[in-house]
Parts: C-alpha cells; structure tokens; sequence
C-alpha cells in the first residue's frame, strides 16, 4: 500500500513537473516568435521578372518583404539538382532562415524532403501540392490553387471573342495539372458555343521560347485566333499571338503590358493568400500548415482586368460564371463528360469537387480538344 | 639577345600566373560593373570569397557543385587531345543516367557495392558508346564530330525524354514524369558526414587516371601524337582510328558516369531535372584548363565557387542571377585571351636572367643542347 502510495506521488510529481517545463517552454516558444523577426527564404527555377510563374511568386514575396517582422532572401534561376539543396541548406546555415518556399513543383522530392530531414525545426512549404499526410514530415508541407477556374472563365471570354471557332493552347507536357487546365479552358469555351475545339501543341518543356513561338505561328496559320498556354513564362507566346493580330488569355501573371490591345484576360495566380498563411503560423509559433489550397473564393487565384477586345456580353457571361464560382456553387468536372477519344471519363451524375483526387492524376483530353494526352 | 638555355620552371611560372592574373583582372571588371549598378564592390568581393571558400559549408557547397563538372570536363578534354573537338557531354551524361536508372529494373536483384558499381558501368558504357559514334563518323565517314556530337546530344536527350514520359514512366510519378525510383541499396551516399557525395571522389580519381594515362603510357602518348599531328602519327604506324575513337569513348564514359552519379546520388530517378547543362558547361571547363585533365580539377571548383558564391551573392545584395554569369563571361574571356601572352612573362623571365648570368664572369658557359635554342 505505502509503496503505491509512494508511486503515485512520484507519479504526481513528474506530471507536475512535466506540466511546468511544458508551459514555460511554450512561453519561450511564444516570446521568441513575437520578438525575433524572422526571415524567411524564396527559390525560383527561374528569372523573377519572366512575366509567368516566377513572377507570380516573386511578386507575392514582394507583398511579404512589406510584412513587419519579416526579412526575405531570394534567389532565381536554381535547377532541380544538388544546386537547389545548397541553396535551401545556405538559406539556412547562412542566413538562418527558418521557413523556406522552394516554389519549383520539382524542388519537392528528393531535394526538399533531403534538406527538411536534416534540419527538422525548419519549415518548408512547397508550392505544387504534393505533401501527403503520414508519408512526408511535419515540417514539410505544400500549397496550390486551383487555377482550372481562372482557366475556364479564360474560355467563356475567348469564346466570344473568336471569329473562327477555332482556339489554341500551347502547352508544355502532358501532365495532370497542365491538362486539367486545357479542359478546363475548353469546356469553359464550349459552354458558349459547343463548336468551339481548342487545339493544343505540347512543347515538350516549361521553357522552350523558341518552340514556343514556333507553336504558337502554326496555330495562327491553322485558321486560331485565341490562343492561351500553360508554360512557365508566357512571354513570347503573348508577343507573338499580338504581333499576329490575333487574340490571347494570359496565364501565371498579367501580361497585359506586353500586349495592351490584344490580352483578353488571363488566369493569375495570387500567392499571398497562401504565403500569409503559411508565415503568420511560423510567426506565432502554431503548427506548420501542411495542405493549403483554394481557389477564386479562397483569394488563391484571380483574373486579368478584362482587356479592350472583350465585348459586353464576354463581360456579362464571365462575371456571372465568376460571381457563381465565388459563391462555391459552380463545377467544372460534372458527369456526363467524354474525353476527345468518345469515352465516359466522368459518369452521369457524378460530380468531381475541386478537391476530388481523381482530378490530380486527370489523363485525358475532354471532348472538343484536338490532340493527344 | 635570345636565351639560350633551356629552362622550364619560367614557363611553369607563367602557366600558374596568367590565369591567375586574367581572375583578378576579372574581378576588378565585375567589381566595375557591381559599382555601377549601385552596388557596394567590395561588400561583393567578400561575399564571393565567403561564399565559395569562406567556410566549410561554403566549401562543400563549392566542391559539391564541382565534382559533375570535373566528368564532364574530361568528355571534351580527351576527345580534345586526340584532336576532336567534342561538346556533345549534355546526351552522353542524360543516356547515361538513364541507363544507371533502367538496369536495376532489366536485372532485379542488384545491390550492395557490386550493384553500384554495374550501375555505374551502364551509364558509363552508354554514355562512352554514345561519344565514340561521334568519333566514329569523324573518322569513317569524316562528319564533322563537333556538329555531330551536337546533333547526338539533342537527339539523346529527346530519346530521354521519349522513354521517360512514355515507356519507362513511373505511372505514380503524375506531375514530375520520372522512371521508377532507385532502391536505397543503389543509391549512392556521402562522403563521411560532410555534405559531399560520392561522385566528388570519382571525378577526382576519373581526372588523375587520365592525367596519368595521357603522361605516362604509352597509350595516352600515342593519343597525343594523333592529336597533335593526324598524319604523322599515321606516318609512323599508329592506329589513329582506334586511339581517336577509343579517347572519345573514354571522354563519353566520364560524362555517362557524371549521369549516373546524378541519378544514385541526387535524383534517385531518371528525370527531366537531369538535364541541367551540366555537359555544356563542361566545354567551357576544358577550354579554360586548355584540354589537361589536372587542370581540370582546379577549373572544375572554380566553377562550383562561382555557382556556390553567386547563391549568396543573390541572397545577401539582391543581384539578379545574371550578375554572376557576367563575371563568368568576363573570366573566361580574359583567361582564353590570355593565351595571346604566352611566352612574353617566360620570355622577359628567361631574358632577365640571361642578363643576371652574363654579368656574372666566374659562371661556367650554359650548355645548350643542339636545335633547342630559342
């Protein structure tokens, strides 16, 4: 009896003590995270002023550099190789960064699983939406948009704008997330005029300027008028499609100045939405935010201001599309759907949410899409 | 007066200080350039010194950066001395990577060092494979083996790209086409607990190899006959085919390997990451160590002291990336240039002390072999 006695005040005992320690660690915690700025670290695959996926982002650490209490490293053009691990590990040792956006969808495994597993109190948010819960660490995490909604509206307004019926897309790989937005984009355009096809040329890689103007030539002289893409910097493919004198959606960031009269609108990304959430947990010492998407309701993308050539009624139609898409009542992926091959992909009466799985490994080609997956 | 002895340490001596002089003109250029963008030159100077040697981890980030350049260097500076000017390194290094990553699936089962070592042996046998055409059209059909060699690589690197988004494609790889990963039992580690792998030992040990087969056998010896004088060395009876071929296949094999070491160490697949160029930027590593497998080793890690030092350059003054691209070119030009020079430092060296020995009345008369007065 005296010995379980004894064992319970033992017992007690820790537990207080365990409390205690607790509490005044996370105190600690607390007041280190209110008091030291903290600085946190952002990698490009590519040029930061590329008018296209680079820029997206390195506008948004622009926003974040305003942050008080926050000190922004940067650096662009880092490959997918040993290169991108030096720069993680040198944000770290040498600036002593404590969070981290490698934002190439190919920095994530095995270059930022390698660097968070050595250095465990270091946060990691990539961008691209691979973290899966259980297989990668907590201090990993990732964060996307599902820009396909920005894409579809880019269809309703191309739609209205061609003469010919006939639009392109020029596209880098044929991978889920790019043909995710090329259905999107078609069926966006066919639910105005279902004789609308879009036509797609696969490049073959996200930066391939030379290929992409090429591409974009040949649709032009296929009878295209309205062309969209999804390649890491859509410069040349805008520049060329004005000084066609045809019509172009843009993607990735505005690039309304390169073609002030012939940019219709375009799909945009808006990573702040993300990067506050992210910075502000790191900020306040809560959890790592693993999974973070959203779409045009959550502020993770946004639309070009519509250009000179959109007519009244592309406005009109656009905006009510957008409008039911803010109110989260509007899908893109509903049954029944036929890929371009005349196969059920998506059976009647079914309806793919945004946040369906069965969207991110998408292989197929909707109906009115001339081309192969 | 012209010299009339024979001495080689003045030639050495300027073989060591004009690159040397060509950096820090260099260096004074891009602090120039730094300067007139607004920036502080020597807050750079500083910064590039820390980062690419300041500490340890400036050093392994620098020697890490290094060690594929010093295979791919070897790709263009062997062919180079057999007399071919080879720069197609990018499609031997991506075949060969390929080919590290699809054997353990052809031969399950592999494993251990012995696996490892047939990894490496497949992509240096493809890589190697892959350059010796080149050879051999220069040589059989007399196709031009620098436009060939080009040509090749593209064409490999579709091939690549081919089997790795379609046949060979991990079905589970969606968004980042790759071929099945490598098991940890195939991968290649680091070298102790420093953040180094594996593939910095190789390219040393691939650099001294071939700067002792090129002086010290009769092989490399012959190799360089070809290289310096085609007929001659067919004059006198050496197989110029054979050497020339067998040179570009040892040049392919050491970017096959660099591949290889990519995929087992880093990648873990064969991806779409592997073609970085690093096999182009082996061209420039050879040309500036004038094609000799020792100096490629220093030009390899002057490389990666760039890379390793411009990372920080960006992080901590804000510099675009191209800024360090802009003393790389400045480098380069200025060390290729300085070729222009040579034998004007060993010849004053030579004549000063000519003069110094003249002056001198007790000094026994030089002795100047027969036809080797300057």
């Amino acid at each position: 009896m005296a010995k379980m006695e004894r064992n319970r005040r033992t017992l007690l005992q820790g537990a207080a003590w365990l409390g205690a320690a607790y509490t005044t660690a996370g105190w600690r915690r607390l007041a280190e995270a209110a008091e030291a700025p903290i600085t946190v670290g952002f990698i490009y695959v590519g040029a930061r002023d590329d008018y296209g996926y680079n820029q997206s982002h390195a506008d948004a650490a622009a926003e974040v550099k305003k942050m008080p209490g926050i000190k922004v490293v940067e650096e662009e053009n880092v490959p997918e190789t040993q290169a991108v691990q030096k720069s993680m590990q040198g944000m770290i040792s040498q600036d002593g960064a404590t969070l981290l956006f490698p934002t190439s969808f190919g920095y994530f495994d095995p270059h930022m699983l390698a660097v968070a597993a050595k250095n465990p109190t270091v946060r990691f948010a990539h961008c691209g939406g691979l973290w899966t819960a259980g297989k990668h660490p907590a201090n990993t995490g990732s964060f996307f948009g599902y820009i396909d909604e920005a894409q579809y509206l880019n269809g309703v307004v191309a739609a209205h704008a061609t003469k010919s019926l006939k639009l392109g897309f020029v596209a880098a790989k044929p991978i889920p997330q790019v043909l995710r937005n090329i259905n999107a984009f078609t069926l966006g355009a066919r639910s105005v005029n279902p004789k609308i096809t879009t036509t797609v040329i696969f490049t073959g890689d996200w930066s391939m300027p030379v290929k992409e103007a090429e591409a974009t030539n040949s649709l032009i002289d296929q009878g295209i008028d309205v062309i969209t893409m999804h390649v890491d910097g859509p410069k040349v493919i805008v520049e060329t499609t004005a000084k066609r004198g045809k019509l172009v959606c843009g993607y990735h960031a505005s690039q309304a100045k390169l073609a002030p009269q012939a940019y219709l609108t375009g799909a945009e990304w808006n990573w702040i939405t993300a990067y506050k959430t992210i910075i502000d947990a790191a900020h306040t010492g809560k959890p790592h935010p693993n999974f973070v998407r959203g779409g045009l309701k959550e502020h993770f993308v946004k639309t070009s201001a519509y250009g000179p050539a959109v007519s009244e009624g592309a406005r009109k139609q656009a905006d009510g599309v957008k409008a039911r898409m803010l109110a989260g009542k509007f899908d893109i992926f509903t049954g029944e759907m036929k890929d371009n091959t005349g196969k059920v992909v998506i059976p009647k009466g079914t309806t793919l949410k945004q946040t369906d799985v069965n969207l991110e490994s998408m292989n197929w080609l909707v109906d009115g899409v001339i081309g192969k997956a | 007066m012209p010299s009339t002895v024979v001495r080689l340490w003045p030639h050495r001596i300027e073989a060591l200080v004009l690159p040397l002089l060509a950096l820090v003109t260099a260096l004074l250029l891009f602090g120039l350039f730094v300067t007139i963008g607004d920036h502080s030159a020597s807050q750079a100077w500083q910064l590039l010194f820390l980062g690419a040697f300041g500490d340890a981890f400036s050093w392994q980030n620098t020697l890490q950066r290094a060690a594929p350049l010093m295979l791919t260097g070897l790709c263009v500076a062997l062919p180079a001395r057999a007399g071919l000017v080879v720069i197609g390194g990018e499609g031997a290094l991506v075949l060969g990577g390929l080919a590290a990553a699809v054997l353990p699936q052809m031969v399950p089962g592999l494993g251990g060092a012995s696996g490892k070592l047939a990894l490496l042996l497949a992509a240096a046998v493809s890589g190697g494979s892959w350059i010796a055409l080149a050879g051999w059209m220069r040589q059989a059909r007399g196709v031009n083996e620098t436009i060939s060699s080009l040509l090749l690589s593209y064409l490999a690197i579709a091939l690549f790209k081919h089997l790795v988004e379609g046949p060979l494609r991990d079905p589970a790889s969606l968004n980042k086409p790759s071929t099945l990963p490598l098991g940890d039992a195939l991968q290649i580690g680091s070298i102790g607990t420093y953040d180094v792998h594996w593939g910095l030992a190789w390219g040393l040990s691939a650099c001294l190899v071939s700067a002792v087969w090129l002086a010290f056998t009769t092989h490399g010896f012959a190799t360089r006959i070809v290289g310096g004088n085609a007929r001659t060395a067919r004059l006198i009876g050496l197989p110029t085919q054979t050497l020339v071929i067998t040179a570009c296949a040892v040049g392919g094999a050491c970017a096959g390997l660099a591949g290889g070491i990519e995929v087992m160490a880093v990648h873990t697949a064969a991806n779409a990451a592997l073609i970085s160029g690093f096999g182009y930027t082996g061209i420039l590593v050879s040309f500036v160590a004038r094609h000799r497998p020792l100096a490629v080793i220093p030009v390899a890690i002057l490389f990666g002291g760039f890379g390793a030092a411009g990372s920080l350059l960006q992080r901590r003054m804000g510099l675009p990336d191209a800024s360090v691209q802009v003393l790389l070119g400045f480098s380069f030009v200025l060390i290729l240039a300085s070729d222009g020079l040579q034998g004007r430092i060993a010849g004053a060296l030579n004549r000063w002390l000519d003069q110094r020995e003249a002056r001198r009345p007790s000094a026994t008369p030089p002795i100047t072999p027969p036809g080797t007065a300057a």
